[in-house]
């Protein structure tokens, strides 16, 4: 990919911090630091898929970028240009570029409005095409992703599970948007559904060089559908890099944990097998130094007091770990 | 183990029902008293809109002669002591407790949505002044403010629709607003709000047509209070003032005076106002039990 | 690196002689009467447990893997649901023809039950050691000391430190997989011969799953507890069971030994369950070029209130013909061990993506 280019999307230093009242009068006592520090870039036609467990931040990191949840620090560049502090009217056409598609087939669509209405919406808001050119759209992008025109005057209640999320992801597709976020998109869905929807995400990624941050705790379906991978923990960014390498020479201690406890579907494999112990920390209070370090097998001295930086060990492979 | 007659279970269940009148013939044996509260608000409404046609007499005019009259031939239930027919007074009265219940229902749920549903999706600076505001129209006793208003405008069929539509609006912006704090954060607000739609659009057009469900069996269940208080205030002399014939008024009226001599009096308006309000509770009762989705299979 | 642990087995090492059966369901019926006509739930489920044994029973939505798991214990919702068939035997002793309080007797005591969602499932409004308290006492005849120093054994038992001090306190005090771990301590505080465990580990994060079934797997080693885990998740059952059925549309449509059924899978449905997952062959170091396509199983579950005579995989099936459209196939043993309900089982032999 030539230089020039910016990537589509560019986050830079993103945090987010929630402050903590308690009190009568509400008196900040603390902060989550549920986003810190954290920086990727996606390219054109590109997946990174975006892993963790409950309270690393990714959820938080999706809706950030979206500007659904306001940054408390760093930077968000769509193709380049900053769009981290823009005003809601300044980012409504920024809009356009970049949509998201949810975890549950069943709340992420409006119960009252019918599947045509819903998916024709973003159109409608954004003044892009007069009743009949919209209508004709929306009937594409329901063929495109597998549904039938009749079913446009369908109420979301007479859907199955894995109909409703196609009906998503042709919301989010109506812009014609270069950027969609996946919020855990095949995490509600039965198995065999799951393989319909990820593929249809991957063959329109194809056609329409889409790129995807694919937010999923699910290691085995973020293996198969992306092209780089960054591994998030109370947090932070502790290791990122491509598919391949995350799977085959994984450096930091978190992401071992991770891979050692996905069970494997196949019983004549067995594993030497480190079952990581402890729990994952509340992020009210958060270790000091290295934030892993009260559940990592390697730890020393030096994790408990210093937080390890992001480093390049590699190219195109960072680790935040001291030992590594 | 006991031989199980699917179809009379399923029967039970309402499976297999088709047609307009099935369903009928179904919701009447699934939920007894709900018909009964339907049939009763039928017969009220139907007699309200019909009042015309039903009656033989004018309920304002007067005849000295058949003052007092029994319940009989000529005055079906008796005449009241200006001479003025009960029947006709108490089929007219329907008219006025329907207008005055459904006014009143009608307005402070109008507002009360509107208060709700922006207190609570916009929420801040806003909604903690607009919760005390309604804590302090929940606080306010409904016969002082009618007394107030009565006063001061003067007693008439339009003062006394407001006076009654006040104390719904706290109720129901109570519920619009709870409703809409859970509904702020589902996810279909958010995709909208992704799309780049405005707040306020949002709020009318995602959020509104969500919350009203409940407003279905508020409602029903606002009209029977709203009946009763207007029998209430016109009772007390705040409410519907002459020549409208209400069935509070008419208790007033001769309650105290002739409720041994001419029993008929204080029995048939009181009977309406009780049908009336029961009907209206048993009917809301229904339609919460109906769309309880727990209940639903 | 330190050198790698010993092989967790996370499957119990088969005796020689196999023990008997400690539970044995046949021909289970249990409906659903509702407004849009008869579902059929469970429809004609047979199935058996030996001591100390675990059984996986997969399948997705609306097969009627949690139907049967309710229907074991008797905790169907009546209406709308009924059991109208079959018969549900513990140790010889017939559930289904006990009364409510004799019933009651069992459940908690012979035969326990852990859930999904471990926040809905503990009473918030009371402490944990109260919980497993009421769980103890409700069965054996000990004093209230004795009931309090036991649940903190068992507390203790599913590694849950501190026990002393966790048993005074309350659910939402718990992490979600410590409060799964007071599930467990909770349904195995009477220790019970059948422990029905229905997507115990759906809802936790995939390190804490991996503590879960590991714990799982040791408790069932040490009091000998047959386990019937419910699970959509193949990784899981490909772990942590002996013998596996997979359901469809509320019935059994495969059932065989976990090594046979992963080899060689007799049913179209179970293939194709197993095809439409990602492989983490990246991570298993297999050879061979990348799937580019997950095999998708074309279609949707039929509804349960309109299922035809015929096989009701074969709208979705790519082998099906004639026959399957025209009459459901018998559910017969295909290979020792192993049994199926389809026409065309041969046809997947040497097919198998192993």
């Amino acid at each position: 990919m030539p230089d020039s280019v910016p990537p589509v999307l560019e986050v830079s230093g993103l945090s987010k911090h929630f402050p903590v009242r308690k009190g009568l009068l509400r008196r900040t006592v603390g902060h989550v630091y549920a986003v810190d520090e954290v920086s990727f870039s996606i390219g054109t036609g590109e997946t990174l898929g975006l892993v963790g467990e409950s309270g690393c931040g990714k959820t938080t990191v999706g809706r950030t970028i979206l500007r659904l949840i306001e940054p408390t620090a760093g930077s968000i560049r769509l193709d380049g240009l900053d769009v981290t502090h823009l005003g809601r009217a300044e980012l409504r056409p920024f809009r356009r570029q970049m949509q998201i598609i949810f975890q549950d087939p069943f709340s992420s669509l409006n119960p009252r409005k019918r599947a045509g209405d819903i998916v024709g919406e973003p159109l409608k808001v954004h003044g892009l095409k007069t009743r009949d050119e919209r209508r004709q759209a929306v009937e594409d992008l329901f063929e495109r992703v597998g549904l039938r025109r009749a079913q446009m005057d369908n109420f979301p209640h007479q859907f199955s599970g894995g109909q409703r999320q196609r009906i998503g992801v042709a919301r989010a597709l109506a812009l014609n948007p270069k950027l969609i976020i996946g919020d855990e998109p095949v995490s509600a869905l039965d198995v065999s559904i799951q393989a319909q929807v990820i593929n249809l995400l991957m063959d329109l990624q194809r056609e329409l060089k889409l790129s995807y941050l694919f937010i999923s705790h699910n290691l085995a379906v973020v293996e198969h559908i992306s092209h780089r991978i960054a591994v998030m923990y109370l947090g932070r960014i502790v290791e990122h890099t491509d598919k391949v390498t995350l799977f085959t020479r994984p450096l930091h201690p978190y992401t071992e944990a991770l891979l050692a406890a996905v069970p494997v579907p196949d019983p004549r494999i067995k594993r030497t097998k480190r079952v990581v112990q402890g729990d994952v920390p509340s992020p009210l209070n958060p270790p000091p130094g290295c934030r892993f370090h009260t559940r990592c097998p390697i730890a020393v001295a030096r994790c408990r007091q210093e937080v390890p930086a992001l480093r390049e060990v590699e190219t195109g492979h960072h680790v935040a770990c001291h030992l590594r | 183990m006991a031989v199980i007659d699917h179809d009379a279970e399923l029967a039970r269940a309402g499976a297999n029902v088709n047609g307009w009148f099935g369903s009928l013939v179904f919701f009447c044996r699934r939920y007894p008293l709900g018909a009964i509260g339907a049939a009763v608000v039928i017969v009220f409404v139907l007699t309200a809109l019909f009042a015309d046609y039903i009656t033989a007499f004018d309920p304002t005019r007067t005849d000295p002669r058949a003052s007092l009259a029994r319940p009989g031939d000529v005055h079906l239930l008796g005449a009241d002591f200006m001479g003025r027919d009960m029947f006709s007074r108490i089929v007219y009265g329907a008219r006025i407790s329907l207008a005055v219940g459904l006014g009143s229902t009608f307005l402070g749920c109008f507002f009360g949505v509107i208060i709700g549903l922006t207190s609570g999706y916009f929420g801040g600076w806003y909604d903690l002044i607009v919760q005390r505001l309604i804590d302090i129209m929940q606080a306010l006793p409904l016969l002082v403010m009618a007394l107030v208003m009565a006063a001061s405008l003067g007693p008439s069929l339009e003062n006394t629709i407001i006076a009654i539509s006040i104390p719904i609006i706290p109720h129901v912006a109570r519920v619009i607003r709870s409703n809409t704090l859970s509904l702020r954060e589902m996810p279909f607000v958010e995709a909208a709000k992704a799309i780049g739609m405005s707040e306020w659009r949002i709020a009318f057009q995602h959020v509104l047509p969500n919350t009203l469900a409940p407003l279905i069996v508020l409602g029903t269940a606002q009209l029977g209070s709203a009946i009763l208080t207007e029998a209430a205030l016109s009772f007390l002399g705040l409410g519907i003032p002459e020549p409208h014939p209400s069935w509070g008024r008419m208790l007033s009226e001769s309650a105290a005076e002739y409720v041994r001599t001419a029993p008929w009096l204080v029995v048939f308006p009181g009977v309406a106002i009780s049908l009336a309000v029961f009907g209206t509770n048993l009917l809301g009762d229904a339609i919460r039990d109906i769309l309880d989705p727990r209940q639903r299979i | 690196m330190a050198a790698p642990q010993p092989l967790v087995a996370n499957r119990a090492a088969r005796p020689e002689t196999p023990p008997e059966r400690v539970l044995e369901v046949e021909n289970l019926q249990t409906y659903f009467y509702s407004r849009s006509g008869l579902v059929k739930a469970v429809d004609g489920v047979s199935l058996w447990l030996r001591r100390g044994e675990t059984l996986a029973i997969v399948g997705e939505s609306g097969c009627g893997k949690s139907v049967t798991a309710l229907s074991l214990m008797r905790l169907v919702a009546d209406p709308p649901g009924r059991i109208v068939g079959g018969s549900v035997r513990l140790d010889g002793v017939d559930l289904l023809g006990l009364d409510e309080t004799a019933m009651r007797q069992i459940r908690g005591n012979h035969i326990s039950m852990i859930f999904q969602e471990p926040m809905t499932s503990l009473n918030p409004v009371m402490t944990i050691g109260r919980q497993i308290r009421e769980a103890i006492i409700l069965h054996q005849q000990i004093s209230h000391r004795a009931a309090t120093a036991r649940a903190v054994e068992m507390l203790a038992l599913v590694g849950i430190p501190e026990p002393a001090q966790r048993v005074k306190e309350f659910p939402h005090q718990l992490s979600g997989g410590m409060r799964q771990r007071a599930m467990i301590a909770m349904a195995l505080a009477c220790n019970p011969k059948v422990l029905i465990a229905d997507e115990p580990t759906s809802a936790l994060d995939v390190t804490i799953q991996a503590q879960i079934l590991e714990l799982m797997a040791k408790l069932q080693r040490e009091l000998g507890t047959a386990m019937i885990l419910i699970t959509h998740d193949l990784g899981v059952v490909a772990e942590t069971a002996e013998r596996v059925i997979v359901m469809y549309a509320g019935r059994k449509v495969e059932e065989a030994g976990v090594d046979d059924l992963f080899a060689r899978p007799m049913h179209p449905y179970t293939r194709g369950l197993m095809n439409s997952i990602p492989r983490l062959a990246l991570m298993r170091r297999e050879a061979g070029p990348a799937v580019e396509r997950l095999q998708e199983i074309p279609g949707i579950v039929p509804a349960l209130t309109n299922l035809p005579q015929a096989c009701t995989f074969a709208p979705r099936c790519a082998l099906a013909t004639d026959k399957c459209r025209g009459q459901y196939p018998p559910y017969e043993q295909k290979l020792p061990d192993h049994w199926a309900a389809c026409w065309h089982s041969d046809k997947l032999e040497g097919a198998a993506d192993a």
